[in-house]
């Protein structure tokens, strides 16, 4: 396939999974600003007037980011599971897989289709933090890099999902069970500051601490963690995930008897 | 040139099953060739290696002298698969269904429009080129995993039952269609279970059975090797004394209808002149089934007797 073939294939990829997130736009896009809005009014505006400053910041002003980063993880990793498994389960995955567009493209344009997802819920979501709190940008360049790079780790995360799942189950129980948790023990809520020294070390195993963090220093300025150590921790995870990927799909896994 | 050229073939599922157990297959560019066989003798696995949806045990494919280990994606430009389960996206519109195929193969939108619009009224799909995919019926979901697979404009085309489960009508209307895409170049392998579907399209066959090719050869030869034929003689009056006939073992199945088996030798002639000297009318005959039909049943009996 010449270079121009491959564009085109990578191409239509992306107009799939836009079109395809745009036009169940009430599952995909509405809930997310629907369910921040509440964080923002419950533990924004209710409960966090009572608890006061956070890293010398108000805390509403200082869970934004992370509240922002969290639509922006879950809707990247969804936005991958639920279209390649879908794709699997009424087979029309076999479209791509008969047709000579390379398996790196195939990767690539469904990484693409959900960091525009994660994108696009993500700054939803900013413009509904601007109604609670007046958010100031110390950095651009950190903040755009930050956002598409957690996006992108995070639509690698969904499509290695998204091959081993067999049913509906499998492509919620790691959001569930692992996903969510993670993101409330990384630092979207609270400084690990607060945490005793002990939890403090457990926390920096926890990688959505590292996105988090680095998102919170592009937007306000501060961070629990050093920006290289978390950038170079992103970059870590997007490698070993896109080749572990890459290599799922070249073996047919999951998609080939 | 071969389109498809297949060398010692096979293939065992992780579970253990042997689905292929070495085929050897030919098909030339241009041919209209049917790949026949019972369910699970392995064609749709033969047809799943082709297409690189299943990963073979061992041997090798060429499609139009491209090997699909060397140089794949030449194989797969050449190639158009319409299989057996329906398995477009049901939420999209069928236009949309063809664009995006012809995207994964590279072709800008601009021209897959062109060339949709072309497949689609060659089709009967243009006034359902809106339509959301599952809204469709039975024949037009099978006519448009059609127009999906030759939107690339493939050199093979290869199709796993097209017309299961598709009124006889259409069945008929998409035997035109697929006769005048193979006189206008484009080689087809057929499988299905239409026995009569693969004699009136068919050059040349093979026949599947426990994953081995146990006949190759041209329909024309195929046919020839059928020695008996069984006829239904239906009778103007009520028989009841059957007198027995040792030239033609005869089997009365109801008071005015008569089987009776034609050795290729013989001549039906002989059969007519039997009746009429015995005063029975006939007012019909028919052979019984359709004649690869027969042949196929027996092929396969022999090759299950030879097994055992």
């Amino acid at each position: 396939m010449t270079a121009d073939k491959i564009f085109v294939a990578y191409q239509t990829i992306i107009i799939k999974e836009i079109t395809r997130f745009t036009r169940i736009w009430v599952q995909t896009i509405l809930p997310p600003a629907i369910s921040m809005t509440l964080y923002f009014v419950i533990f924004g505006s209710l409960i966090g007037s009572r608890i006061g400053k956070m890293q010398n910041l108000d805390y509403m002003e200082f869970i934004a980011p992370g509240i922002v980063m969290m639509s922006i993880i879950n809707n990247s990793y969804s936005n991958v599971v639920s279209s390649f498994f879908g794709a699997k389960l009424q087979g029309h995955i076999q479209e791509m897989l008969v047709a000579p567009v390379p398996n790196i493209i195939i990767l690539a344009g469904y990484v693409t289709g959900g960091v525009i997802r994660g994108l696009l819920v993500g700054l939803i979501v900013t413009i509904v933090a601007l109604f609670f709190t007046d958010l100031q940008v110390d950095n651009y360049l950190i903040v755009f890099t930050v956002v598409v790079l957690t996006s992108i780790l995070f639509s690698l995360g969904g499509m290695v999902n998204a091959v081993f799942a067999q049913k509906f189950d499998d492509i919620s129980i790691i959001p569930t069970f692992v996903l969510t948790p993670l993101i409330y023990l990384g630092g979207v809520f609270y400084s690990i500051d607060m945490l005793p020294e002990f939890w403090q070390s457990v926390s920096h195993f926890n990688p959505i601490l590292y996105m988090v963090n680095a998102f919170r220093y592009g937007m306000l300025g501060v961070s629990d963690i050093n920006i290289v150590h978390a950038f170079s921790i992103i970059l870590l995870f997007i490698a070993l995930l896109f080749c572990y990927s890459l290599y799922l799909l070249e073996k047919g896994i999951g998609l080939k008897s | 040139m071969n389109a498809l050229d297949i060398k010692q073939l096979k293939k065992t599922y992780s579970n253990g099953k042997t689905a292929l157990q070495g085929i050897d297959l030919q098909v030339k560019e241009g041919d209209f060739f049917a790949l026949l066989g019972p369910n699970g003798a392995g064609k749709s696995t033969t047809i799943g290696i082709i297409s690189s949806l299943v990963n073979k045990s061992a041997g090798e494919i060429s499609v139009f002298d491209y090997n699909i280990d060397t140089r794949l994606s030449m194989a797969k430009a050449c190639l158009g698969i319409v299989p057996q389960e329906i398995n477009f996206s049901l939420f999209e519109t069928t236009i949309e269904v063809v664009l995006n195929q012809a995207g994964y193969y590279g072709i800008p939108r601009k021209l897959a429009k062109i060339r949709a619009e072309k497949v689609f009224r060659e089709l009967d799909l243009w006034d359902r080129r809106n339509d959301i995919s599952r809204t469709l019926s039975g024949g037009f979901k099978r006519r448009l995993m059609i127009a999906r697979a030759l939107i690339h404009e493939p050199r093979l085309l290869i199709l796993d039952e097209p017309t299961a489960g598709v009124d006889v009508e259409l069945r008929r209307s998409m035997w035109d269609f697929l006769r005048q895409l193979n006189r206008s170049g484009t080689t087809i392998v057929l499988t299905t279970h239409y026995l009569e579907e693969a004699e009136s399209l068919c050059e040349n066959i093979a026949i599947i059975d426990n994953g081995q090719i146990i006949e190759h050869s041209s329909m024309k030869e195929l046919l020839g090797k059928l020695n008996v034929e069984t006829f239904i003689v239906e009778l103007e009056d009520e028989v009841t004394d059957l007198q027995e006939n040792k030239q033609y073992p005869l089997h009365q199945i109801s008071a005015n209808s008569i089987e009776v088996e034609v050795n290729k030798s013989q001549n039906i002639n002989e059969l007519i002149d039997y009746f009429s000297s015995n005063n029975i009318g006939v007012r019909s005959l028919r052979s019984k089934s359709n004649r690869l039909e027969e042949l196929f049943i027996r092929l396969l009996s022999n090759n299950n007797s030879e097994e055992h």
